[in-house]
């Protein structure tokens, strides 16, 4: 059984289809790579599984149980998915540990103690021990979106979703984090990540899906959707990222 | 290259004393200007032809020390006053503001009930809420009826909170989405999200107009006494009544300047302190 299965997605804004018949599959310990212009829909689908927007067609399943029903508690059900943001939003009024620890204290009714140790481990791992009392605006931006990855990992989620994780990060930081992201890989993290980068996603991604106009043209193993593209529109998108020197 | 044994070029030595004559040139302008204004209002008003009467009956030292008791006692009834309805006006706005946030129809009837709140009492002339509340209630001779200063402060209150809960919401829609949405998909609930997330950003960004309101609270408590409690502008009009004398209205006024100074630096200091910690420093 897979972790996630959508089928048959619809999202509309206000008239303009976004999410158009999208079907998407992702097994345990698989990594799911977006690919696609702005506005392909990349974003609204992440949102979409993570219950922040109402879906106007087809269901989405996690670990079987339909999540789409719209008498499932969303809270429930996000309490399993880690959200990473393309622009970290992390909570400005709290320091680097109270950002970490608000979840599994608010949420899982964890004690404070408890909480705090796993933070800290967590950040000892990631390299930002020394961190957990700062502000996140004292934090570099790749500092800032390692943080918010450790906040998502706290609640211990079965699935990861990461929005263009690396889009707003300098490109010397963007090491960093994609170096965190292939260690999630490497403990058998499930993850869908939409990204720009494809060297990336050719690198840690086990299935990368090209998405155009909210649907999903063309999906496979990454060295087949970026190396050979059988689709026109994954080959004009391809070669516009050439041009733009990201691959 | 370190810090410590960087010698300066020429070229920024130039520049460094250039911008030490500048700044003693600008200190020497701002003193003479002060002492010139200065000079000037002081001219004007002294040389006024009633400036003699004028100081007569308005800066009076002995009729000023005469009232200062009855006037301190006065002011004794703001403070308390103050703090009461400032601490009960700053619950009521936060309520009614996040209740005007909530979601769903099964909260219609709230919604509608806190926008009517504050639509009315934003509307409504404090003096005219005062005397419904300190004459026209006690007229319906229930039992257990509060004593006037109480009805008067619940006049207060639920005039202020509805200024305050305007004040609140523009801070609670002053978070980005994106603080609900990091939130919610913790997993947080709404209510979570708000207590935790949302309201502790928003307090800390109006608690510059929050705190200027409860400044003008602090002028309009005295208000109940046109129910009969005797505040410290009342206190000032009953000495100024038996002395014909207004010098009893400057100490009062005096003492109101003075009550403020402290509340203002208080959230001077705050919104400093939160702005320091949150972004380097």
């Amino acid at each position: 059984m897979p972790l996630l299965r959508c089928r048959g997605l619809r999202k509309e804004f206000g008239g303009h289809v976004v999410l158009d018949q999208l079907d998407l599959t992702v097994a345990e310990h698989q990594v799911v790579a977006l690919i696609g212009a702005s506005g392909s829909g990349k974003s609204t689908l992440l949102r979409c599984v993570n219950l922040l927007e109402e879906i106007d067609d087809g269901t989405i399943e996690l670990d079987g149980e339909d999540i789409s029903d719209p008498r499932v508690d969303p809270d429930r059900v996000r309490r399993r998915i880690g959200m990473v943001f393309q622009a970290y939003n992390l909570f400005p009024h709290l320091s680097v540990l109270d950002n970490i620890t608000l979840a599994p204290r608010r949420v899982h009714r964890r004690g404070r103690a408890e909480a705090e140790a796993q933070a800290r481990e967590l950040l000892d791992r990631v390299g930002l021990g020394a961190k957990a009392d700062a502000y996140p605006d004292r934090l570099s931006g790749g500092q800032q979106q390692r943080v918010a990855i450790v906040r998502a990992l706290a609640n211990s989620p079965r699935l990861m979703l990461l929005d263009e994780v690396t889009s707003a990060l300098d490109p010397e930081l963007v090491g960093e984090v994609l170096a965190m992201i292939r260690d999630l890989k490497a403990d058998g993290m499930t993850m869908v990540l939409a990204t720009h980068e494809m060297g990336f996603a050719r690198e840690v991604a086990d299935e990368v899906c090209f998405l155009d106009a909210g649907r999903v043209v063309e999906s496979g193993p990454p060295e087949q959707v970026l190396g050979e593209p059988t689709q026109p529109r994954t080959r004009q998108f391809l070669r516009r990222i050439i041009e733009a020197g990201r691959l | 290259m370190t810090l410590l044994d960087h010698v300066p070029s020429e070229t920024q030595l130039r520049r460094s004393a250039y911008r030490r004559r500048q700044t003693v040139h600008s200190v020497l302008v701002a003193a003479f200007s002060t002492a010139a204004l200065g000079t000037l209002l002081v001219i004007a008003v002294t040389g006024a032809p009633g400036w003699d009467r004028v100081r007569l009956s308005f800066l009076d030292p002995q009729i000023a020390r005469d009232a200062l008791p009855a006037v301190l006692s006065g002011l004794w009834l703001n403070i308390r006053l103050l703090v009461c309805c400032a601490i009960g006006a700053l619950l009521l706005g936060l309520v009614i503001a996040v209740l005007r946030t909530l979601r769903g129809p099964v909260f219609f009837p709230v919604r509608a009930l806190a926008a009517g709140y504050t639509y009315t009492f934003r509307g409504l002339p404090l003096i005219i809420v005062l005397y419904l509340l300190t004459l026209g209630v006690p007229g319906l001779r229930l039992q257990g009826m509060p004593p006037v200063l109480v009805l008067g402060g619940i006049a207060l209150v639920l005039t202020y909170g509805g200024y305050l809960a305007e004040v609140f919401r523009a801070g609670i829609e002053s978070v980005h989405s994106s603080q609900l949405a990091a939130a919610r998909s913790l997993g947080l609930t709404y209510r979570q999200t708000m207590r935790h997330v949302v309201l502790p950003q928003a307090v800390r960004r109006v608690a510059p107009p929050l705190l200027n309101d409860v400044v003008a609270l602090q002028k309009d408590v005295g208000l109940v006494s046109l129910a009969g409690p005797i505040d410290a502008v009342r206190a000032a009009q009953i000495a100024t009544a038996q002395t014909f004398n207004y010098t009893p209205y400057i100490v009062a006024g005096v003492l109101f300047v003075l009550l403020a100074i402290p509340l203002i630096a208080v959230t001077d200091w705050v919104t400093l302190r939160a702005a320091r910690r949150q972004s380097g420093g």
